[in-house]
C-alpha cells in the first residue's frame, strides 16, 4: 500500500502546517485523534475524508485552536500551537479563513455587512472594508447580491458569502469543514471551482469533505482518517483506496447513483475489516 | 473609533430585550432610590445620636435649703477634687425657672412658686464617663440606694439611660438599611447579569462568528458591558432624579421645620448624587462581569 510512502517526498518542503504524533482525548474517554503525524506545505490544496466522528472536525478544531491536543504538537508556520499565549489566538486566527457546512451567517445583516462584519471586528477601518468588501465579492460572484439578506438567496450562494467572509483578509489558510455538504452536486461544483481559484492565488485550501465525486474528479492530496488515526496520505488521491476490502466495494457496486456510502464507526467493523487494520502495518 | 460600533451592537440588544432590559433597569432603579433617602436619614440620625452623646450631662440638685456657702463647697469639690470633669456649670434656682418656664409657660404659671433647686450642670470629659462620674459624687450603699458625699447635695442624676437607647436605635437603623440595600445590591447584580445573559444568548451566532474570524476578548465584551453599565446608569439617572423632585417638593420644605432633615452631618445634595451614580454604574459593571466571566467563553 502506498499510504504513508509519500509523506518522507514532503518532509523536505517546507510545512506551513505539520501534526507531530498529535491524540486528541476528549473528557469522556472518546478519541478524537490518534497519534497522528502529517505536513502541509504552502500552497497545497489538501482534502480531509473519512466517515463521521473519524476526527476530521478535531483536526480542524485544532487547527483554529479551540480545543489543545491532548499530546504531541501542532506547528502552524512554525509555531507551536499549545505554546501560544491565549491573548494571541484572536490575533492568528486572523490568519485563517474558515467556511462551515452550515454557512454561519448572520441572519439579520445583509451580505456585503456580514462580510463587512468580519473586518469591522478584527478592527479594520471604514475605508478597508470598502475597498476590500466588493472586491471579494466580486471574487465569489456575488456582486448584484450586495444587499440581500441570507435568507433570499440559495445554499451556494450563502456558502459564496460564507467563503467570501472567510477570505475577505486574504489569509494564508482556508478551512472548509464540509463547505458542500448541504448543496446539490451542481452548485457545489461551482464552490468547489471557488476554493481551487483561491487556492490558486497561493492559499492553502484544507478542504474536509464526504463528497467522492468531488475529491475523485479533483485528484488532489488526500488524508484520510479513520477513528482518529491518519490511515493514508496520497499526493494524488481518490475518495476511497483503490485495493478496497471487501465489504466496502459490496458497499460500492450497491451504491447505483455513485454518492457518498455512508461508512460505519470503527466498532460496527467486521473481523475482517480487523484482521487487515491489524496487518496493515506489515504489508505495505 | 470603534465606540460607535460598539454601541450600536449595544443598542441593538436592548431593543431586541426589551422586557428584560427595563426589569435590569428598574432594579437599580430601585436600589439607588432606596440608597439615595437612607444614606441621608442614616446619616441625620447617626449625627442626632452622636449630639446627644456628646450633650450627656450630670446634673447636681443641691438641697432646697442649701447656702451659698454650701454651694462655694460643693463647686470647689466638683471643680478641684473629682476626676472626669470637663466643665461646671452652675444654674441658679431662678435660672432653672426661667428656662423651664420658657419650654413649659402654662405649668410653670399654674405652680407659682419654683420648685427647682440651684444645679451645677457637669460636662464629663468623657459621655462613656457620665456613670463613673455619678459613682464620685453619689456612691452606692450596701443596701442599693445612693449617698452623697457631701450633705448639701440633694440627688446626682445623669440622662445615661435616654442616651443607650439612642445609641441602639440608630444602630437598629443603620444595620437594618445597610441590610436592604445590600440584598438590593444583590438583586440589582442578578438582575443586570440575567439581562446580559440573554443577550449573550440572543447574539450568540454574532459571537460565534466574532470569534471565528479572530476578534480579540475585549473586542466582544465591550458590547455587553455597555449594555449593561448603560442600563444601570439609566436606572440611576431615572432614580436620581425621582430624588431630586422629592427633595425639592418634600423635603426642603420641611427641612425649615426639622432640625433633624437639615443636620449638618447629612451629605449636601450633590456628593450623594455623584455617589449614587457611581453605585449604580458599580452595581451594574459587576452584573454584566458576572455573566461575561460565566457565560462568555471567549
Amino acid at each position: 500500500m502506498p499510504r504513508i510512502s509519500t509523506l518522507s517526498a514532503r518532509q523536505s518542503g517546507e510545512g506551513v502546517i505539520e501534526f507531530r504524533h498529535v491524540s486528541k482525548v476528549y473528557e469522556g474517554g472518546d478519541v478524537g485523534l490518534d497519534d497522528a503525524s502529517f505536513q502541509i506545505v504552502r500552497g497545497d490544496f489538501v482534502f480531509l475524508v473519512g466517515s463521521t466522528g473519524s476526527g476530521k472536525s478535531t483536526l480542524m478544531k485544532l487547527l483554529i485552536k479551540e480545543i489543545d491536543p491532548t499530546s504531541g504538537a501542532v506547528v502552524v508556520a512554525g509555531k507551536d500551537l499549545a505554546a501560544m499565549d491565549r491573548k494571541r489566538v484572536p490575533l492568528y486566527r486572523r490568519n485563517i479563513g474558515v467556511v462551515f457546512q452550515d454557512f454561519k451567517l448572520l441572519p439579520n445583516r445583509t451580505v456585503y455587512d456580514n462580510v463587512a462584519y468580519a473586518l469591522q471586528v478584527t478592527g479594520g477601518s471604514r475605508r478597508e472594508i470598502r475597498e476590500k468588501v466588493p472586491d471579494v465579492l466580486r471574487l465569489t460572484g456575488l456582486a448584484t447580491k450586495l444587499h440581500n439578506y441570507p435568507d433570499q438567496l440559495s445554499g451556494g450562494e450563502q456558502q459564496r458569502v460564507s467563503v467570501a467572509r472567510a477570505f475577505v483578509n486574504h489569509p494564508p489558510l482556508l478551512l472548509a469543514d464540509e463547505p458542500t455538504g448541504n448543496l446539490d452536486p451542481e452548485t457545489s461544483i461551482g464552490i468547489m471551482q471557488l476554493l481551487h481559484r483561491i487556492n490558486k492565488a497561493g492559499t492553502t485550501v484544507v478542504v474536509a469533505t464526504h463528497d467522492s465525486h468531488m475529491v475523485d474528479r479533483m485528484q488532489r492530496r488526500v488524508l484520510e482518517l479513520q477513528g482518529g488515526r491518519l490511515i493514508r496520505d496520497e499526493v494524488s488521491g481518490s475518495y476511497r483506496q483503490v485495493d478496497q476490502n471487501t465489504a466496502e466495494f459490496e458497499a460500492l457496486l450497491r451504491s447505483d447513483d455513485g454518492m457518498p456510502i455512508p461508512r460505519r464507526a470503527p466498532t460496527q467493523r467486521s473481523e475482517q475489516e480487523l484482521f487487515d487494520d491489524a496487518f496493515r502495518d506489515d504489508d505495505g | 473609533m470603534h465606540i460607535g460600533f460598539f454601541l450600536r451592537e449595544a443598542l441593538r440588544s436592548m431593543r431586541r430585550n426589551p422586557i428584560p432590559s427595563f426589569a435590569a433597569m428598574a432594579s437599580v432603579l430601585v436600589t439607588v432610590l432606596v440608597l439615595g433617602v437612607f444614606i441621608p436619614v442614616v446619616q441625620a440620625t447617626t449625627g442626632a445620636a452622636n449630639d446627644v452623646r456628646g450633650r450627656v450631662l450630670v446634673d447636681v440638685f443641691m438641697k432646697n435649703d442649701a447656702t451659698a456657702a454650701d454651694n462655694a463647697r460643693v463647686k470647689n469639690l466638683l471643680e478641684n477634687d473629682t476626676a472626669h470633669v470637663k466643665r461646671v456649670e452652675f444654674v441658679s434656682k431662678a435660672k432653672a425657672y426661667e428656662q423651664e418656664r420658657k419650654r413649659n409657660p402654662e405649668a410653670y404659671s399654674l405652680l407659682g412658686s419654683n420648685p427647682l433647686p440651684d444645679t451645677y450642670r457637669i460636662t464629663p470629659d468623657d459621655a462613656a464617663n457620665a456613670g463613673k462620674l455619678r459613682d464620685a459624687l453619689a456612691p452606692k450603699t450596701a443596701t442599693g440606694g445612693r449617698t452623697v458625699i457631701d450633705p448639701a447635695i440633694d440627688e446626682v442624676k445623669n440622662q445615661k439611660n435616654e442616651t443607650t437607647k439612642i445609641v441602639t436605635a440608630t444602630r437598629v437603623i443603620k444595620l437594618t438599611m445597610a441590610l436592604l440595600a445590600l440584598l438590593l445590591i444583590l438583586a440589582s447584580i442578578l438582575l443586570i447579569s440575567n439581562t446580559i445573559r440573554l443577550s449573550m444568548f440572543s447574539r450568540r451566532r454574532e459571537v460565534e462568528v466574532m470569534k471565528l474570524v479572530g476578534a480579540t476578548d475585549w473586542f466582544i465584551r465591550w458590547p455587553f458591558m455597555i449594555e449593561g453599565v448603560f442600563l444601570g446608569a439609566l436606572g440611576g439617572v431615572v432614580a436620581i432624579a425621582l430624588l431630586a423632585i422629592g427633595k425639592l417638593v418634600f423635603v426642603d420644605p420641611l427641612s425649615r421645620d426639622f432640625a433633624l432633615i437639615s443636620a449638618p452631618e447629612t451629605m449636601s445634595f450633590a456628593p450623594l448624587v455623584v455617589l449614587l451614580l457611581a453605585a449604580s454604574v458599580a452595581v451594574s459593571a459587576a452584573g454584566s462581569g458576572l455573566s461575561l466571566r460565566r457565560f462568555l467563553r471567549v
